[in-house]
């Protein structure tokens, strides 16, 4: 009995939770998103399974839209353009880049909206903000990975195998996602404050695309710029997945690198500017 | 145990009047003007109080919520909660239409802070609580606003929290299950012991439930104590009115032959109340001072409801002074209202003196007091085991009898 109640006492103790006015710099608090991972969980499920509710085609618009997406850009830019493929057939040097962009444009678009499309959510319910983000990203990561199988497929169709360098994807792919994020975060943290950043995101998203080796590759871009050029992580990301599975493209260097600190930068500073704009969102509707 | 679970201290929230988004293209500067929406509220409760919260709109009562279930910060003060909070603001936050009512279950629960373990174990009491189960498979969308509104709350009551914020959520949703969500609520109290913060305008629903209330005045705590208390003291503000007046000497109504000086609503010991369970009488008493005599004058009570329906009307017909002159002096006039006569609600007293024949009407002051009838479900009145919305102005218990004339089965 005396056992229970000091157990009882203990566990209280760890219940307790603070409220007081918001003072400095706010934590992180990981272990707090861990304990609502089911409700992480759920609203990526939710996305996905809402989405394609009452679609003729469903889930198969996940591997569509990309699809066809390569199928225009190989007839303008591989055939009309000419553009150079470093080698590769045309359709899969673009489907390759055009994966990780694919993720990394709808990832950032979706979590930069996430906070204002939620706020229904928000102002009524108490759980760590940055599940929404979060969530966002990963169901654009559920997408892509739906659609990688269609470039496996498309990779046997072409005979082109990949070599060991295959190993490092998963870093690429993370790369990918931590830009998405740092991006996504600094735009929904603005959004609160003004509305006009989601009219904004679409055309950064679009500008950024182009200054993006995917329809055209790296070697294209004029020496002088091309140290600037590259450190744009995502032309890490898509060069790194043609190196990684066509064995084309750049392998990592220095300037990777430099473009790794850059966006584990921007993912930090984003994470916590908006912890610190999450206590008054409600306040700003 | 008496271990304090909420504690409040100097809680304030300010808000800027006219905060909009900031324009970079040079738009006139807006002047911004602070208001406390909360201003230094501190309190105490108890584990397994049901602490009702009242006031006007705009008294800070959805702030308060709001800070204690962690959706906005303070802006000063502080505040501890010892236990796990579910906070209900609004009953089907985050329902999705396109899904089912199975998977909204599981989302909303989710949202609300529930592990998938803990609603898959109480996933049969959900649905039988919300009496959906054949639709459970359909999307929420088809569903009749009723059955949406008692999905929700269904996930929502089962939450299983120790303490639970209830805002006024159950202004939605037809009176019957408006009740069971009441019944619920105070179950919930009462059996596990759990604390209960809810907000209402409906003061008959907080009379019941809660133990204690909270009245908050333009953000600032203006009473804290038991429920009766508190609700007549909000009531008195609210109507400017309360279950006695007295007047003062040049200010009170008559003519030069009678003039009032008083008018109380109270109990069988003669104590003024303003909250009266239905089950006893309510005393209306008029003291009156007549200053001229030779006149045959009546005491009249008028009842209006909420609805300013006129209830009922009272002449004082007393044998004793019925065809009677009355002489120079103070008089006071008692009428009992039975116990179980009165529905619940909130009642407005007015009152007026007359002659009869010929018909004169001396005073007539109209809203002079209030008072409040609550059924505390004690089964004793007319209400017997029934919880749902009982409509009628009045609510006589009268005598039923019923007795079994045939046994055989007419239909076969």
């Amino acid at each position: 009995m005396k056992n229970l109640r000091e157990f009882n006492i203990h566990h209280k103790r760890k219940n307790i939770t603070i409220i007081q006015p918001q003072k400095g710099l706010i934590a992180l608090d990981f272990q707090e998103i861990w304990a609502y991972r089911d409700l992480l969980y759920l609203l990526v499920w939710r996305d996905i399974k809402s989405r394609y509710r009452q679609m003729a085609l469903g889930p198969l618009w996940i591997v569509l839209q990309p699809f066809l997406t390569i199928v225009i850009f190989t007839v303008i830019f591989g055939n009309f353009a000419k553009i150079p493929s470093d080698g590769s057939a045309y359709p899969v040097f673009a489907y390759t880049a055009f994966l990780p962009w694919q993720l990394f444009a709808t990832a950032t678009a979706k979590s930069s909206d996430s906070l204002v499309n939620n706020l229904p959510l928000i102002s009524k319910v108490y759980f760590p903000r940055l599940v929404i983000p979060i969530a966002a990203v990963f169901v654009s990561l559920v997408d892509f990975l739906a659609s990688f199988g269609i470039l496996l497929m498309m990779m046997l169709f072409y005979r082109s195998y990949p070599t060991l360098a295959v190993l490092t994807l998963p870093l690429y792919l993370l790369l990918a996602v931590a830009t998405s994020m740092g991006v996504g975060l600094w735009f929904a943290s603005l959004s609160v404050k003004f509305r006009d950043v989601s009219i904004a995101v679409t055309y950064i998203i679009q500008l950024w695309f182009y200054a993006t080796p995917v329809i055209y590759p790296s070697s294209m871009v004029p020496e002088v710029w091309r140290g600037l050029f590259l450190l744009n992580p995502m032309a890490q990301v898509v060069e790194g997945f043609r190196w990684a599975l066509l064995g084309t493209g750049r392998s990592p260097d220095g300037i990777t690198l430099a473009s790794i600190v850059l966006v584990l930068i921007l993912l930090v500073s984003g994470a916590f500017y908006f912890r610190q704009t999450e206590g008054s969102i409600v306040d700003s509707i | 145990m008496t271990d304090t679970v909420i504690r409040a201290e100097n809680l304030s929230k300010r808000y800027f009047l006219g905060k909009r988004p900031r324009s970079i293209l040079g738009e006139k500067k807006q002047k911004n003007e602070a208001f406390w929406a909360l201003k230094d509220v501190s309190f105490e409760i108890k584990a397994g109080e049901v602490v009702g919260i009242i006031g006007r709109n705009g008294a800070g009562k959805s702030t308060m919520l709001k800070i204690l279930s962690r959706i906005t910060k303070p802006t000063g003060g502080y505040a501890e909660i010892r236990g796990r909070v579910g906070s209900l603001l609004e009953v089907g936050t985050g329902f999705h239409p396109e899904l089912t009512g199975r998977e909204n279950i599981f989302l909303n629960g989710a949202i609300l802070g529930m592990h998938r373990w803990e609603i898959n174990k109480k996933f049969d009491e959900i649905v039988a609580f919300a009496e959906i189960d054949q639709f459970l498979d359909t999307p929420v969308k088809r569903y009749s606003s009723g059955m949406y509104v008692r999905l929700a709350f269904a996930v929502a009551a089962h939450l299983d929290p120790e303490i639970l914020i209830v805002d006024e959520v159950l202004a939605v949703g037809d009176a019957v299950f408006q009740k069971k969500c009441l019944g619920k609520m105070g179950e919930v109290a009462a059996k596990e012991g759990k604390t209960v913060l809810f907000v209402s305008h409906n003061i008959e629903a907080v009379s019941r439930l809660c133990t204690q209330a909270i009245f908050l005045q333009n953000g600032s705590l203006k009473l804290f104590d038991k429920v009766d208390t508190v609700i007549n003291s909000y009531l008195q503000l609210k109507m400017g009115l309360s279950s006695e007046k007295i007047w003062q000497k040049d200010k009170a109504p008559g003519n030069e032959i009678v003039e009032l000086i008083y008018v109380r609503a109270q109990d069988e010991n003669g104590k003024v109340r303003e909250l009266f369970n239905i089950s006893e009488p309510v005393y209306i008493s008029i003291v009156y001072k007549v200053k001229k005599s030779g006149y045959i004058l009546s005491a009249v009570i008028n009842f209006f409801n909420e609805r300013d329906i006129n209830v009922f009307d009272l002449h004082d017909v007393s044998q004793q002074w019925r065809k009677k002159e009355k002489e120079i002096g103070t008089y006071c006039s008692t009428v009992k209202i039975p116990e179980n006569f009165l529905s619940e609600g909130l009642f407005l007293i007015g009152v007026a003196i007359l002659t009869p024949n010929p018909f004169y009407v001396h005073i007539h002051e109209k809203d002079v007091i209030v008072s409040n009838v609550v059924d505390d479900l004690a089964e004793n009145s007319a209400r017997g085991d029934f919880i749902g919305h009982f409509p009628g102005v009045v609510r006589p218990l009268m005598k039923w009898k019923t007795e079994l004339i045939n046994s055989e089965n007419i239909i076969n």
